[in-house]
């Protein structure tokens, strides 16, 4: 059984390519076969997170065209045996992408016995956006505890409940969960930003990961590598929290409460 | 929270962003599902009833209610009361 996962947000730059990236390494560190698709057409950016942009031969529209199969489109991961990257396409024609050609690539992929196929949606409400969670079944939507963030969210969730093919068809619609980034408990106990409770009771719905404010996440797109990989970070342990989530493991929020440093952690900065 | 915000006089940001958001989110929420035209079918039957009678802007309400095999499309128009 393949579950197709997107990745979504509406809003731009609140970390869905981080997510993308890092959930899918989560997964196949479980021992899940996992595709993870770059639906950004033209703006190309999950090889770069992934930190294979120098093996992009071929892309999705490639695949999409014939120019190529999809088995030499996928590139493996070089610390992941189970998880493959598609990359996207730098062209600038939009209807590059069409729901045809994007259902005969996900079909190829289920029947190749993928366990999971996430698609790192594109920001905005457009084509690229519209494909990547037309056959969804289930939706991380990534929210910034911000005000803009969240209308969108909100946006993005009606989207679901309506332009997809389970909701079209009107099999059970898509399972949506939340996932908060850049989320800074000193901040929300300081009364100056929105908190996980907050954000839940606005959209209505269950949160799969609250990931922590850090510099950890620069740091990892520096270098290439998922910042889920980077074992000692906070936001690793955040992500991998969220990964058990998505496979069903109830686990309790971390990283939500301020931590009280202790006398000598504030006398010397520690 | 510090001591100071016992002498806080506007509510704290969060307080403020959270009360914003949930004017706006269940707005948007009720107008969402209808076809696009509504907003500027609202506006024109606005300005036709502002020919005749002086409304206020909000006076005009158009909603669309799904029921089975049909759309009712609703309309409501609040006029002025006589000694206003």
């Amino acid at each position: 059984m393949t579950e197709i996962i997107v990745v979504t947000s509406g809003k731009g730059g609140v970390g869905k390519t981080t997510t993308s990236a890092s959930l899918s390494c989560g997964l196949a560190r479980k021992g899940k076969k996992v595709a993870v698709i770059d639906f950004d057409i033209g703006l190309r950016n999950l090889d770069l997170i992934m930190g294979c942009e120098r093996r992009v031969v071929f892309d999705f529209v490639n695949v999409i065209q014939g120019d190529c199969t999809l088995k030499q489109a996928l590139i493996k991961d070089k610390r992941l045996e189970t998880l493959y990257v598609l990359a996207a396409s730098q062209t600038r024609d939009k209807d590059a992408l069409t729901t045809e050609g994007v259902r005969k690539v996900l079909d190829e992929l289920i029947a190749d016995g993928f366990d999971y196929i996430l698609c790192d949606s594109p920001a905005g409400i457009e084509k690229g956006a519209h494909l990547a969670m037309y056959f969804a079944d289930r939706a991380v939507v990534v929210v910034n505890p911000e005000v803009s963030s969240v209308r969108d969210s909100d946006r993005i969730l009606g989207l679901l409940a309506s332009k997809t093919e389970r909701a079209e068809k009107g099999n059970g619609g898509v399972k949506e969960h939340l996932l908060l980034t850049r989320y800074s408990p000193r901040r929300v106990a300081a009364g100056e930003m929105l908190s996980v409770a907050d954000v839940k009771e606005i959209l209505g719905l269950d949160v799969i990961g609250v990931i922590p404010e850090s510099t950890d996440v620069l740091t990892a797109s520096n270098a290439g590598t998922p910042v889920i990989l980077n074992e000692d970070s906070d936001v690793s342990e955040a992500y991998t929290d969220a990964v058990e989530r998505l496979l069903g493991t109830e686990l309790p929020l971390r990283f939500v409460d301020e931590q009280k440093k202790g006398f000598f952690a504030r006398m010397f900065g520690g | 929270m510090g001591l100071m915000a016992l002498f806080r006089r506007t509510p704290p940001s969060a307080t403020v962003a959270k009360e914003r958001l949930r004017i706006i989110v269940a707005q948007e929420r009720s107008s969402r599902g209808g076809p696009d035209y509504l907003p500027m079918l609202r506006r024109e039957i606005m300005e036709v009833i502002r020919k005749y009678v002086k409304v206020e802007p909000d006076a005009v309400k158009v909603h669309v209610e799904r029921e089975k095999g049909h759309d009712v499309l609703e309309l409501s128009v609040s006029l002025p009361g006589k000694g206003g």
